[in-house]
């Protein structure tokens, strides 16, 4: 089944808002009905409001919710081995979730920046990471992202996300990370 | 027989000396691949010289830190009074007193018209060698002027001239800074807030050029010293650009342009400011940290064309690629940071050595590699101008710090900055200093 989209979930949640109560065109239909005779009773028209601005809220916060899953799929980094800069199998459904996000908002561009742990070369680890980079805007290239929606920037080690010197340090630190720059609101939930 | 003991007998007397005088310098963790024999260095003594007692305290540090002298202390008091039996200022040089404190050379100081007069005695033979007047006044050029003096006394004594009258450039804090080779006078020449990398000197001395890294990206400034002018080199406009080295006649620099098509080599015209040109074509692998042979037709460089990044050289238009520094695939750790000497005889580079960086040489026409240092981390080595010194970073002393070590005796010495201090770059000679290549 198709996945409603984010902002057909809004658009009709506001539809409900703006519409208030039971619409005047329905209720006084004069038409026999012939099939299905017991129609529950009308609720009275407190409950009816009570649970329309639930289902609103609850809309609202679905969509909310999604969107903030969709935005987290986008920024989530992916981490390295040491001295290496292809994307990891396990990082790839991580890479997949963002191509499936892009490809489903077209809007949307998205820096890609490289980083390396402290150890190595100083300048090598600029190029190092800008090849980390590269490789994640090369690998959601070839799942239909156009790269001129993917920008390549490089810090190397000068910008740890974990300023400890041990193993797990260096590896959280050997990252790409992921920021959108334009077109980030109102993500619409991949298909 | 007789000579065989002039020899000898000042050296037994020196070593013995100088032995409580080393114990604050850190040999530990430097492995040098050439034999060297304690005791064969001439002794050199500094006479105290009346009014100068900077001067000399800077000339006497800077024959020291050439490491060509077993250095010889004598106390401060004007040397007419050390014994009684001293000289008089501009007089005979008592040769016998001097001769027993195993010294050969002895440096004379004294004020003269215009400056300073250095005179060197060879104590041995019991005769004035060599004499130099320099311009030593109290402006911005004072310390410098010492230094290039120093220089002249080491060339008149050993035969090569020293690398005293040079500055080093450094990063610390995001900020390049400069000082002399002793370690004194640290100014910052970029501006604070900035994070800048890889500093490197013009050949003259005059201009450096230095990564500016901001927001991912970076262009290679080129800066006047005297002025602070800066332009962007052409070709480093866009995208993210490091590793810049100027070829020996200044007029081209060469860096490594960073882009999502990987890191090559380009080289432009720094003085016309025009002709950027590619030199490598990476595809996916990078080539970077260019440094120039001082007769300007080869290019030595890292690529990971093999995996690993490893030293490589081409022809200065790109042409005849090959490896320079050999490794043994998947044994030899990673290569990084080579600079080609002023005599054009070695490359200085680092390479993993069991997690560790360590500074290694390799021979240009023989392709042999040597180890220099083996204890703690030691990265981006830089020649000093006479080619017997390498400074490099180190985490000896607990942070990363300006380290130097002689190659041909092993001696090392630190220096000093306060703060963490990474990416170090050593000028040629700067100045009027006379320039003897290297035998």
């Amino acid at each position: 089944m198709r996945a409603p989209s984010l902002l057909m979930l809004l658009a009709a949640a506001a539809f409900t808002g703006a519409c208030g109560g039971r619409s005047a065109p329905e209720e006084p239909a004069p038409e026999p009905t012939p099939v299905e005779q017991p129609l529950p009773a009308p609720a009275p028209a407190d409950d009816s409001a009570d649970r329309e601005r639930m289902e609103r809220e609850r809309m609202a916060r679905e969509a909310s919710e999604r969107s903030r899953a969709v935005a987290a799929d986008l920024a989530a980094m992916i981490n390295f081995d040491y001295d290496q800069a292809s994307v990891r199998a396990a990082d790839q459904a991580t890479l997949d979730r963002k191509a499936a996000v892009l490809n489903a908002n077209p809007n949307v561009k998205l820096r890609i920046s490289g980083h390396a742990d402290e150890r190595g070369s100083d300048e090598y680890n600029l190029a190092l990471a800008n090849r980390r980079a590269a490789a994640a805007k090369r690998y959601l290239e070839n799942k239909g992202v156009d790269g001129s929606r993917l920008d390549v920037i490089a810090y190397g080690e000068e910008r740890p996300l974990n300023p400890g010197s041990d193993e797990t340090a260096f590896a959280q630190n050997r990252r790409d990370e992921f920021e959108v720059t334009s077109g980030g609101d109102n993500l619409t939930a991949p298909q | 027989m007789k000579r065989f003991f002039f020899l000898l007998s000042p050296m037994f007397f020196v070593a013995g000396t100088l032995a409580a005088q080393d114990t604050t310098r850190a040999e530990e963790g430097v492995r040098v691949g050439v034999d060297y024999r304690p005791g064969v260095r001439p002794g050199l003594v500094v006479l105290p010289g009346p009014g100068l007692d900077s001067v000399r305290a800077i000339i006497q540090r800077d024959l020291d830190y050439s490491d060509r002298f077993e250095m010889i202390t004598v106390g401060d008091a004007p040397r007419e009074t050390t014994t009684g039996a001293g000289t008089a200022p501009g007089g005979p040089v008592n040769y016998e007193l001097y001769k027993g404190l195993g010294a050969e050379f002895a440096v004379e100081l004294s004020q003269a018209a215009g400056g300073v007069t250095a005179r060197l005695h060879d104590v041995t033979a019991g005769k004035l060698r060599n004499q130099q007047t320099a311009p030593l006044s109290s402006g911005p050029d004072f310390r410098l002027e010492a230094h290039r003096l120093a220089d002249e006394v080491t060339r008149w004594a050993s035969g090569t001239s020293g690398a005293a009258a040079s500055r080093m450039l450094f990063v610390s804090r995001g900020r390049v800074y400069r000082a002399d080779s002793d370690g004194h006078d640290l100014v910052p020449v970029t501006p604070a807030g900035q994070t800048a990398l890889s500093p490197a000197w013009s050949p003259d001395g005059q201009r450096i050029a230095y990564t500016q890294l901001g927001e991912g990206r970076g262009g290679i400034v080129v800066q006047a010293l005297s002025s602070g002018a800066t332009f962007l080199a052409p070709g480093s406009q866009t995208a993210l650009n490091i590793t810049p080295a100027f070829s020996a006649d200044g007029r081209t620099l060469a860096f490594a342009h960073s882009d999502e098509r990987g890191t090559d080599i380009f080289t432009a015209n720094v003085t016309e400011r025009c002709c950027a040109q590619r030199l490598t074509v990476g595809r996916f692998a990078d080539n970077l940290s260019p440094t120039f042979s001082p007769d300007g037709r080869r290019i030595a460089f890292i690529s990971t064309r093999a995996g690993p990044p490893q030293l490589y050289v081409m022809a200065a238009d790109g042409t005849d690629q090959e490896l320079l520094a050999p490794f043994d695939f998947g044994a030899t750790g990673s290569s990084n940071a080579p600079e080609w000497s002023a005599d054009g005889a070695s490359v200085v580079f680092h390479r993993e050595v069991s997690g560790s960086p360590q500074i290694f040489l390799v021979d240009v026409s023989g392709r042999r590699v040597r180890q220099l240092t083996s204890s703690g981390r030691n990265e981006d080595p830089t020649w000093a101008p006479d080619g017997r010194h390498v400074a490099f970073v180190s985490d000896r002393s607990g942070r990363r710090q300006i380290w130097i070590v002689d190659i041909e005796t092993g001696r090392v010495r630190q220096l000093a900055s306060p703060d963490a201090a990474r990416l170090p770059s050593w000028s040629r000679r700067l100045g009027r200093a006379t320039i003897v290549p290297n035998p």
